[in-house]
Formats: structure tokens, sequence, C-alpha cells
């Protein structure tokens, strides 16, 4: 096999994500302001920030969903755009419309649907490849419930089961955890370690500033631009977390446990 | 039993009635069809708006001596592109876009219709609908729009789903979900059109949304909402035209009323979503 050309500057090609010098916005309104971090293959990522630092902005613009007005985004060295086959998303679940007629099986096939290309049908394999994704979360017994019907950790795992059915190896998630009782959390971020113990890389906006302090590889703390990333215990000191927040938090260590709040 | 037979069969030993029939049925099957679509993305409002501003190019059409359906068509197929265009901006609400846009060709056509002399006729057809007035060549045209309509909703049928459901997720995944959205904007103008002349401007919203609203209350499924809402619309047509032709009343308005009887009887009625249903529920779980 041929070697890839290289690129000329500094590009190497293991990064999972790759952000450089990202600017964006909403008409006029600027939301990230040069954004630059990496996040490693094959780890869990938190993206932290108060409201309306831009972690939804960010996240889109990973995708390729939100043109960034200045900088690059590389995912696995390639430029980030809609059609990169690599990356899956989960919206937040606000945003998602669960009255919709659809079965748990018919939303994990739609993962498949960007690679079927127009107007051809579903194939045997493709219905394989959801019904796998959905049993890989634990969810094929549900496979023919609709969508509405399911709690609201079976929601996430279905729409994480149709990341999967992507066969996406980075999965971009937007506040998975919100609104989850304590044990759908719980669950949840045990299927987040058992996907990123099978190579998966996972970059998860989140407001559980604890859960990422704890359970995650790596932070990125945002408020606009960059605050900090890298390993959660370097990135959460008092000093970072009151820049981002503009307030004053806690960061408390328990033995091997971190809290933080106000 | 003759009895009943005869009474039946009278409508349909006249060939209005059966033309009449044939047309009414079919609109109804491509508005459930499409009208699927416009309940689950909230479109009622543009499902009413677009028949208005088809006013605006039939009323036109008419002062030129041109085909009305023509003159309406391209009014309704300007119109949803201008919506979906200046919605798209972000500046304006689609909501307040579609309100400007169809109030405004409506307007155009009562202003073309006021200089006219003698517009009662083919124009009130428009207005309130006349399926029994329809030409060989009309429904001919119904036959044409309404098969092209469907085959294209199941051609696409996958990405209608997808980038009604999560366009989000749909664009993410690559698909055009521009076009798509613009093409099922223009399916809907295609619908009014056919629609206008068997219930009028004002009631076609009638025919995309109640039969479909009522196959929501009873199924579980897209695809079964398609299928129920077309079969009930196509009975609604059916039993409309037999209160019209008994009861000498408006066809139009008969058909309309029929498919609200019978969303109203699902409303009241329908296991699981019915609120009598749901009201049983409530109060078996109660202690």
């Amino acid at each position: 096999m041929a070697a890839d050309p290289r690129r000329e500057g500094p590009a190497p090609p293991d990064w999972a994500v790759d952000v450089r010098g990202v600017a964006a916005g909403y008409n006029g309104h600027v939301a990230l302001d040069a954004v630059s971090f990496t996040i490693e293959p094959g780890c869990l990522a938190g993206l932290v920030g108060p409201n309306g630092s831009g972690k939804s902005t960010l996240l889109k613009v990973v995708l390729g969903l939100h043109k960034a007005r200045e900088g690059e985004v590389l995912i696995f060295g390639r430029p980030g755009r809609p059609e990169h086959e690599r990356v899956g998303y989960m919206p937040q679940a606000e945003l998602v419309d669960w009255a919709f007629p659809v079965s748990v099986a018919e939303v994990v096939l739609m993962g498949r649907y960007g690679k079927i290309g127009l107007v051809r049908r579903p194939s045997r394999e493709d219905r394989a490849i959801s019904m796998a994704a959905l049993e890989r979360v634990r969810l094929a017994d549900r496979a023919g419930r609709l969508i509405g019907e399911l709690s609201g950790g079976e929601q996430r795992r279905a729409l994480i089961a149709r990341a999967l059915a992507q066969h996406a190896d980075l999965l971009l998630l937007d506040e998975p955890f919100a609104g989850l009782d304590a044990t759908a959390q719980h669950d949840l971020l045990g299927l987040f370690q058992e996907l990123r113990h099978e190579g998966k890389t996972l970059f998860v906006a989140t407001h559980d500033l604890s859960c990422v302090a704890e359970d995650f590889d790596h932070a990125v703390l945002l408020n606009r631009r960059v605050i900090a990333f890298g390993r959660p215990g370097d990135v959460f000191t008092e000093e970072n977390l009151n820049t981002a927040f503009q307030r004053h938090l806690m960061v408390l260590h328990s033995g091997d446990k971190t809290f933080i709040g106000l | 039993m003759s009895e009943v037979i005869d009474f039946l069969k009278e409508p349909w030993t006249f060939e209005f009635m059966r033309r009449g029939l044939l047309a009414a049925a079919l609109v109804s099957v491509v508005a459930a069809v499409v009208g699927s679509f416009v309940i689950l993305k909230g479109m009622a409002f543009i499902g009413d708006a677009l028949p208005h501003a088809s006013f605006g190019g039939v009323a036109v059409a008419f002062a030129l001596g041109e085909n009305l359906y023509v003159g309406g068509g391209i009014a309704a197929l300007v119109t949803a592109l201008l919506i979906g265009f200046i919605s798209r901006r972000g500046v304006i609400r689609h909501d307040t876009a579609i309100g400007i846009l169809f109030v405004g060709m409506f307007a155009l056509g009562v202003l073309v219709v006021s200089r006219q002399q003698n517009y009662t006729g083919d124009l009130f057809a428009f207005v309130f609908g006349n399926v029994l007035a329809v030409s060989w060549s009309d429904v001919w045209l119904t036959v044409g729009i309404g098969l092209a309509v469907l085959a294209v909703v199941a051609l696409f049928y996958k990405e209608l789903l997808f980038t009604s459901y999560d366009p989000t997720m749909a664009a993410a995944a690559g698909l055009p979900v521009a076009s798509i959205q613009y093409g099922l904007l223009a399916l809907l103008a295609l619908t009014t059109v056919i629609a206008l002349q068997t219930v009028g401007i004002v009631l076609v919203v009638a025919l995309l949304v109640t039969p479909a609203a009522t196959a929501q209350l009873l199924t579980r499924s897209l695809r079964g909402m398609m299928a129920l809402g077309a079969a009930l619309g196509a009975a609604s047509s059916v039993v409309g035209l037999y209160i019209a032709w008994y009861g000498d009343v408006s066809a139009s308005a008969a058909i309309v009323l029929t498919a609200t009887a019978m969303f109203l009887a699902a409303f009241l009625f329908a296991p699981a979503k019915g609120i009598l249903w749901r009201g049983a529920q409530g109060r078996a779980a109660s202690p």
C-alpha cells in the first residue's frame, strides 16, 4: 500500500481530533475564538464549560455541520466534514423529536442511510449491522418499540447504537447525561468506558464536572476559548475553573474521589 | 335488500359522480401521504398557506386566459420555495415568512379578480371546491400529478423519513437536507394544486391534515399512518359524496366533515391514544 502523501507542517496522524485555531459564530456573535486542542484516539474525553460557552457549536464544527470562520479541524488526520463516515453524533435529547412514530430499529438503521446512498433501500446487511449495534448497547429486545416508549437512558443508548451502526470511530455526544437519574447515568458511563476499551474515541459535552474529573481520561475546558485541556486532574484546578466559570468553584479531593462544586 | 343496493348504487349511475369520486379519492390518498409529513413536521400552517397563495396564480391565469391549474401551481411552488428560502436565512421566523407571503399572494389574487367583469363561476369553484364539476381532462391531470407525487415519496421515503425525524443527524450523515426539504415543499405545492378543485382553497388543509391525524391516533409507524390515512381519506370521499347526493349539500364540505367526524371518533375511542381509553386506564390504575 502506498504511503499517504504527507501534509505540510506538523500533522501527526495519530490524533483522533485536532482542532487548530478555530473561530466560529452565528450572525456576528462570536461563539468560539482561537480554539485549539487535541484528543488522542481511544480515549474518553469531556468537554466542559458554562452555558453559552460554545460547547454545542464546537461539536458541530468538529462534525462539519457548522463552518469555522477561521482555523481547521482534522479528524484522524482528515478534514472534518459531514461526509466523514468515521464520526458519529448524538444531539441534545431536547432537540430530538421523541413523539415521531419510528421504531428503535428504524432509528438505528438511519445510521446506515449516509452509506446506502440516495433512493436505494437498506440491504439485509445494513439491517444485520443495525441489529448488532442494538445488541451492543443491550437494547435488542426493544427493537420493535417506538423510540418515544423507551426510558431516558434507553433512548440515549439507542442513539449511541445509531452511531455504532454507522461504524463511527469518533462519537460526539451533546449532554448525554442531561435529565437522567443516577442509575441511568451510571449505566451510560459504563457503556462509554466499554466503548473506549474497544478503541472508540468519545468526546462528550457535559455539565457534570465531577463525573469528568473522576471517570474521564481527558478534559477540554471551554469558555469561547480553550482555558485548558489534558488530564482532568491537571485541567480542573481552581484557577482554571474560576477563569472558565467566572465564579469561585471548589475542588475537593477525598481519597481518589474528586468533587467540584460551588 | 334491493332498496339498500339501489340506494348505494344510485349516485354512481351518473358519470359526473363517478368522475368526482375518482378525483376526490385520489386527491385524498395523495393528500394523506404528503399530509403525514405535514403533521409530523408541524407544517399545518404552510399546508393552509399554499392553497391560499395559489389563488394569486389562479386569478392571474384567469385574467390572461391561461390554464388555472398551471397558474395556481406556479404560485404555490414559488411561495413554497420563497418561504423555505426566507426562513433558512434565520433572520425572520418561519411562521412569519409564511404569514407574509401567503397573504400577499392571496391579496394579489383579490386585486386581479376585482378588475374582472364576470368572475363568479370558475373562480368560486377554486375557493369553495366543486368536485362534481371536474372534467375528464382535470381528472387525468389529477391522476398524473398524484401518481408522480406518490412515486417520488416512495422513491425518497428513506430520505424524507430521516430529514423529517432528525435533520441535524441527516445533515451529519451527508444527506442533502436543504434539497430534500425544498422537495417536500414542492410535493406539498403539487398536492395543493390537485386538491384545489376537489375541496377548494379554504378546505385543502383539511385533506392534508385530518385523515393523517386520525391515522396517527390508530397506528404506530409512519408507513401505517400513510396507508391508513390514505384509506380514511378515500372513505371520506365516498361517504361525503353520498351525503352530498342525498342531502343536496356541497360535496367538498361533506367530504371534509366526514373526515372530521372520523377524527373525533378516533380522538375519543382510539385504543391507547383516545381520551376515553386513557380515562379508563387512569381509573383502573388508581386504587
